[in-house]
């Protein structure tokens, strides 16, 4: 029998100290005194960190919190909030302040109550190893309703319905993307969830998957049905081990409820799905190169037309999504894509998920609506820059995006506006950079990595990226002369317009919005010979200042003998034969050498 | 670990004949490449040339799907291996600085095994672990917060737990 409710009690070492063994022993007593054991479930975790409230007693769903619970209270908890669905105020955890006084997960802390989950709902509440734990927040209710009450046809239209674009970078309407794959005839199609997290800086699938497997299962089980496919394939990157794990035992575990396999909860419907595994190649995260990673073969794109959903996986019409994409699909079936629209803007509609790094006080995973702008994000969510640096840059999209510089923090983030502000929604990167890093730097750091991930297949892409990088790399070691930012621009819009795939026709980005909006950074490189930021080490001198005590600790790791001094004076560098290694700067315990 | 045994052939062949079950035989390669660099440690070349004959596909196809993809190492490897995470969150703080640290103290490039046979280097594009930034991963074990100094550190525990055992 499916759990109504669940109990998770902390077992932490503080809690068992505070006696919440004892506790469950008296849950389990009560529960079974009311009838109740079979509808509500009990579960231990590990120390929730709220120690100092112990013992934590949870109410799922609605995630009430109880603190500093007793013996006495378990028949107050159980009569009121499991009997007659009334929390009981009392013993709920508190805050000082009025607003969102009951201590709920996502309205205590700016860092959640700014947030909107839809895609990670359920991650870091339920047990993501426990089917049980998901059918409790209404878990596969959605496939159910979907399978008893729904045609294909209005499964497809509630999607368009909701305005729902694919979140791994391109924003193409979900809803069609489905109406194409669903009226190819045929009774052999594929649907595809995309796990091929390969942006540097994003970890948004990895942290969905990890944290609630059976979201994004539900997701592609209705879209095999929308669109009368039998099978689905997980391509997931080797890379993420638990993830893989994670899955694995989900897709068990659906199999064991008859939530996959034959005849779908005494439907007609039938679907089954596997996982293949990446290998470690950024360009597999585009849909033609994917599918032929899937084939076994080299992962190469392919022009298209044909798509894939009319000549995919096998020759087949195939469906691919993201996994963010098809984690919003269940929420879009029960909540009615109609409520989906009234979350985001005028064109995109909806939540998204960010990795928010870099220079940033909390670094972590967050969900927000389309429409926040990114200062609510970097300041109000992200707590803003550390150590009282200067914000200097957000990069968004990762190696396809681009740079925004400080005049675009009040950018809201949708498709088209960072589009329009020239960079990239992209799948979820967002990397907060502050005075101290080099944008030149930064922008070859992009194009290294494309360059190298380049497949080789188109000349614009393979032979364009290297030349860009060339050029790229001789600014940054002081050898950059005029004609160099013109031609990068031409280069750069060469390549974007030539290549066959969407690695090649973005590869540019990281340096044209780079030359956009820090021109004057390159012009220094070239120019002056200087990087302000002191990254470049060809543009770097070490100086050692008065604040030397002469401990020869600099001297001793020199590995040219650059500098000399006696115990107990300033030392000097010898610019002639200095190296720029930077060793001296990292071994100075006094802040003695700087970089000029 | 890397050594080619009669017994680690079988597991392949009995790995090959379960998957020539399924539909589509051929698009498992990749699973059964991870499946060989799981045995070995690496993809040896006379195990690509069991494969295909096993697979019914020419060497070449294998080779060439082998070398095309980052995960695959065509060389024995280190008792341990070191992945650099050069993704854009680490290398916004830091990360090269630790690569550099372990180059200097491993006295090999990215790519290379230690002279011991300890260690081998390699460079990781993101290992998803962005909020702990510039993270390392040794034998899948993902080391965070990491400074040029803290790397060395790290690398001196690993040499003083190996030399542990053999002593």
């Amino acid at each position: 029998m499916r759990a109504k409710s669940i109990l998770t009690l902390c077992d932490g070492p503080t809690c068992i100290y505070k006696n919440s063994r004892a506790i469950r022993d008296a849950l389990e007593t009560e529960l079974k005194n009311q009838g109740l054991s079979d509808e509500v479930g009990i579960h231990i975790s590990g120390c929730l960190g709220m120690c100092s409230k112990g013992p934590i007693l949870i109410v799922n769903p609605g995630y009430t919190i109880y603190g500093g619970v007793t013996v006495q209270d378990i028949p107050e908890i159980v009569q009121e909030h499991l009997v007659r669905r009334r929390p009981v105020a009392r013993l709920a955890v508190q805050e000082d302040h009025l607003y969102n006084r009951f201590f709920r997960i996502f309205g205590d802390v700016d860092f959640f109550g700014r947030q909107m989950r839809i895609a990670l709902r359920n991650c870091g509440i339920i047990d993501p190893e426990k089917i049980d734990d998901y059918l409790s927040v209404r878990g596969y209710e959605a496939l159910a309703k979907v399978l008893t009450a729904m045609s294909p046809r209005e499964v497809i239209d509630e999607v368009k319905k909701s305005g729902l674009r694919g979140r791994g970078g391109a924003g193409f309407p979900t809803g069609l993307k489905w109406e194409f794959t669903a009226r190819e005839t045929g009774n052999e199609k594929y649907v595809i969830c995309n796990a091929d997290e390969g942006d540097p800086g994003a970890f948004m699938d990895r942290s969905a998957i990890e944290g609630d497997p059976h979201t994004v299962l539900e997701g592609i089980i209705i879209g095999g049905y929308a669109i009368g496919a039998a099978k689905g394939i997980v391509y997931i990157r080797a890379e993420y081990p638990l993830a893989i794990q994670r899955l694995e035992k989900a897709i068990a575990a659906a199999r064991e409820n008859g939530l996959l396999g034959k005849r779908i909860l005494g439907s007609d419907f039938s679907f089954d799905m596997e996982i293949r595994l990446g290998a470690g190649a950024f360009v597999c995260g585009e849909e033609t190169a994917l599918i032929h990673s899937i084939e076994g073969r080299r992962g190469m794109p392919t022009p298209r037309p044909p798509y894939p959903s009319v000549k995919g996986l096998f020759g087949k019409p195939t469906l691919i999504n993201n996994v963010e994409t098809w984690a919003n699909i269940p929420v879009i079936m029960l909540d009615g894509g109609e409520w989906f629209s009234t979350v985001g803007t005028e064109t995109s509609k909806g939540t998204k998920v960010f990795a928010l790094a870099g220079k940033v006080h909390n670094t972590g995973l967050i969900e927000v609506p389309m429409g926040t702008t990114l200062r609510e994000i970097i300041y109000d969510i992200g707590g803003g820059i550390p150590n009282g640096k200067k914000f200097k840059a957000v990069q968004t999209g990762g190696p396809s995006g681009g740079c925004l510089p400080e005049e675009y923090l009040d950018t809201q983030i949708d498709y088209e506006s960072l589009a329009a502000a020239g960079s990239i929604m992209g799948s979820g990167g967002m990397i907060v950079i502050d005075e101290d890093s080099c944008m030149v730097n930064l922008a070859k750091f992009f194009l290294e990595f494309t360059q190298d991930e380049s497949c080789g297949k188109c000349t614009p892409c393979r032979g364009g990226t290297k030349r860009m990088l060339e050029i790229l790399t001789r600014i940054t070691e002081g050898n950059g002369k005029e004609g160099d930012i013109e031609k990068l621009e031409r280069l750069g819009q060469m390549i974007k317009k030539a290549s066959l795939c969407g690695l090649g026709q973005s590869a540019p980005n990281p340096v044209l919005s780079t030359l956009k909006n820090f021109r004057h950074e390159y012009e220094e490189h070239i120019f002056q010979k200087k990087c302000r930021a002191g990254i470049c080490s060809a543009l770097v001198t070490y100086e050692i200042t008065e604040k030397c005590i002469g401990c020869g600790a600099c001297r001793r790791v020199c590995p040219v003998n650059a500098i000399s001094g006696k115990r107990q004076e300033r030392h000097a560098i010898n610019q002639e034969t200095c190296i720029k290694c930077g060793q001296c700067f990292t071994t100075c315990k006094f802040d003695a050498i700087v970089k000029a | 670990m890397s050594e080619i045994t009669q017994e680690k052939m079988d597991q392949i062949k009995a790995y090959i004949d379960r998957v020539k079950q399924q539909p589509y035989p051929t698009s498992y390669l990749i699973a059964v490449l991870h499946y060989v660099q799981g045995l070995f440690g690496y993809v040896p070349r006379e195990v690509m040339d069991f494969v295909a004959q096993e697979m019914n596909l020419p060497t070449a196809h294998i080779w060439g799907v082998a070398t095309f993809y980052h995960y695959f190492n065509l060389k024995p490897i280190g008792k341990h291996v070191i992945s650099v995470c050069m993704g854009t969150a680490c290398y916004v703080k830091g990360a090269h600085d630790v690569l550099e640290a372990i180059k200097r103290e491993l006295q090999i490039q990215v790519g290379q095994t230690s002279e011991d046979r300890l260690f081998t280097l390699q460079e990781a594009r993101c290992l998803g672990a962005c909020g702990i930034a510039p993270v390392i991963m040794i034998d899948g074990k993902i080391h965070g917060e990491l400074t040029a100094k803290s790397v060395v550190e790290l690398i001196h525990r690993y040499r003083k737990a190996a030399r542990g055992k053999t002593a």
